[in-house]
């Protein structure tokens, strides 16, 4: 065993990878409930992979017989039904996965220098798998496939100049077709996992180059031992390898609950209209996307049209998401460079609670027909929700932060 | 043969250059690839006209026919219903349908041919995101008591009236759009092909 290594060490850098990576890449040793995220979407990125490979090998991609492909895994095709509710219940866990992910460094200010590049990939991740999902909504070809993909395609087309073109390449097609569908099967099959790919790569390796943040936001290689090593710093492995197993174990109780009793989560996970085939000439009586769009939906129809263009609303959704890019700014490090919220004001834990109050709020309204007092209250957390970015520009310029310990606490 | 000295203008122009180039051939290169995407000839050719025959539709009822892959509206629309088309004038974004497409012989409150007022032909996709919109005919209901009747998007609620106009401070920038169309005889609508061809 040791000679075949060494020969293997002689030629590809195993063991050095191991190392920097596993045994000697030293983690805080406070490591919190929230830590667990990472490892558990990395897990879910696999079981996508893995279940989606094997779905292929039975759906047929056209809009003939797409969704009578789908029928014919789930009644057919042996364990088919396990397979595609894990692949259905895994898109929705990944989101819940990433969502959480994404608050923990929000709490922790984990985005903050050095760590911008690793939030920026992060964020990146995040538009590669909305794309990734809606693209994956498109494909069992239902009610709510077809006429989401019409809305969010139409999206394009309220661009100024360009948009009716670029909506018409972007479908193949007039409208919503077999061609769109195909292409979509494409994307969603071969290019975009191969982008994601790529990026959870660079999040990893920058995230290698810096080390991790923790819950007390200190620099853990400020304190090192005669030996280099981090004082409050454990190896990767085995210490945090053997406690994500016991987040792996969990999360599995949770996500095999949801694919045998409750793979449609109640509407939430797969909605009800795409259990009838897509049908271009009726819109269902209430069209919603799926949960983890909402806050984003809601934030699209809360900008009424102005100057006889859609484009208002489009372009305060895109900002809802860009915006987070520039979060390591926003939050002005030069001024503030305490990082968890633990040593920050009253003022900033407001604000992170309004924001995610806003995002609640704003993600239940899009499940919901739009009415008067919907209306209203989508406006109002859709300015509670670009506060916060706002808010977080203003509070860490004038903030009164608490002392930030030197070593890590428990 | 120059001397051995490495020219660093010489090898800089030449590291420049070969970038040019083959930064333009890759340009070149990806033009096929974005193109293909374009809707292809087949897509392009399934857009012939559709012939209908509307002799059986009730006053009030409203029929769905496939056009180029969208739905069209017919609707009979009752006296009662052409009467809140001026009623609702004030309410409306653009009530002339001057930013709104249309053919010109349909740029009228009812838009629809003259000789013809009561029957609207319309393609049922909302401007604003294009989802195809409810039909609420009745006034009253679950749209308000104000509700005259017309159409009501359900993805994002915008509010049209019986002639397809939309209603101000909606979603939806324009009014829903009109085809070309003519009656080739009292009861055959040809949808999507007029006198102009």
């Amino acid at each position: 065993m040791g000679k075949v290594l060494a020969w293997v060490d002689d030629r590809f850098p195993l063991t050095k990878m191991m190392r920097e990576h596993l045994t000697e890449y030293y983690a805080p040793k406070n490591f919190n409930f929230w830590y667990y995220f990472g490892s558990l979407a990395l897990l879910v990125l696999v079981l996508q992979i893995v279940t989606g490979i094997f779905l292929t090998m039975h759906y047929q991609p056209s809009a003939e017989e797409a969704f009578a492909s789908v029928e014919y895994i789930m009644r057919d095709v042996e364990w088919g039904w396990l397979i595609r509710y894990m692949h259905s219940t895994g898109a929705s866990m990944f989101f819940i996965v990433i969502y959480l992910h994404m608050f923990r460094a929000l709490l922790y200010g984990s985005y903050k220098k050095p760590r911008e590049l690793i939030w920026i990939f992060g964020v990146l991740i995040l538009l590669v798998l909305m794309g990734e999902a809606f693209m994956g909504y498109l494909l069992p070809w239902g009610q709510m496939s077809f006429w989401g993909a019409q809305v969010i395609i139409s999206l394009f087309s309220t661009i100024p100049w360009i948009g009716p073109d670029l909506a018409q390449w972007i479908r193949g097609d007039y409208v919503i077709s077999g061609a769109t569908l195909n292409r979509f099967f494409a994307l969603h099959v071969i290019a975009m996992p191969l982008i994601l790919l790529g990026l959870v790569v660079a999040h990893i390796l920058a995230l290698h180059e810096v080390g991790s943040n923790n819950p007390d936001g200190v620099e853990i290689k400020k304190n090192k031992d005669e030996s280099g090593k981090p004082k409050d710093g454990i190896p990767f492995h085995p210490y945090y390898t053997v406690k994500d197993l016991v987040g792996i174990a969990v999360f599995l109780i949770v996500f095999f609950t949801i694919v045998f009793f409750m793979p449609t989560m109640g509407g939430y996970f797969i909605e009800p209209p795409n259990f009838k085939p897509a049908d271009p000439l009726s819109t269902p009586a209430h069209i919603a996307p799926v949960w983890y769009f909402t806050p984003f939906y809601s934030i699209l129809r809360s900008v009424p049209s102005m100057y006889g263009s859609a484009f208002p609303g489009v372009i305060a959704m895109g900002l809802s998401i860009v915006l987070l890019f520039f979060l390591p700014w926003l939050d002005r490090v030069e001024n503030n460079p305490v990082k968890s919220t633990r040593y920050r004001s009253i003022w900033h834990k407001l604000l992170l609670a309004s924001f995610v109050v806003a995002l609640f709020v704003l993600g239940w309204l899009g499940t919901q027909p739009v009415t008067e007092l919907n209306k209203i209250l989508g406006r109002t957390f859709t300015v509670v929700y670009f506060g916060f970015f706002v808010g977080l520009y203003l509070v860490s310029r004038f903030e009164k932060t608490k002392p930030v310990p030197e070593r890590v606490t428990h | 043969m120059a001397s051995d000295e490495m020219d660093p203008t010489r090898r800089r122009f030449l590291t420049g250059a070969t970038t040019v180039v083959g930064g333009a051939g890759l340009l070149a290169g990806i033009v096929p690839f974005v193109n293909s995407m374009s809707v292809s000839a087949r897509a392009q050719a399934a857009g012939a006209p559709v012939e209908v025959n509307i002799g059986r539709l009730e006053p009030g009822q409203r029929v769905t026919y496939e056009w180029r892959g969208k739905p069209v509206w017919v609707v009979r629309r009752t006296d009662r219903m052409l009467e809140t088309l001026a009623k609702l004038e004030p309410q409306l974004a653009d009530p002339e349908s001057a930013k709104s497409e249309q053919p010109p012989y349909c740029q009228n409150p009812a838009r629809a041919r003259e000789e013809r007022r009561d029957t609207l032909v319309m393609v049922g996709v909302c401007t604003h995101l294009g989802c195809s919109p409810s039909y609420f005919p009745e006034p009253g209901g679950e749209l308000g008591s104000d509700w005259l009747g017309g159409f009501f998007c359900p993805c994002h609620g915008s509010k049209y009236d019986i002639a397809g106009r939309v209603y101000a401070g909606q979603p939806a920038p324009t009014n829903m759009p009109v085809p070309p169309y003519m009656y080739a005889s009292e009861n055959i609508l040809v949808i999507g092909e007029d006198e102009r061809g």
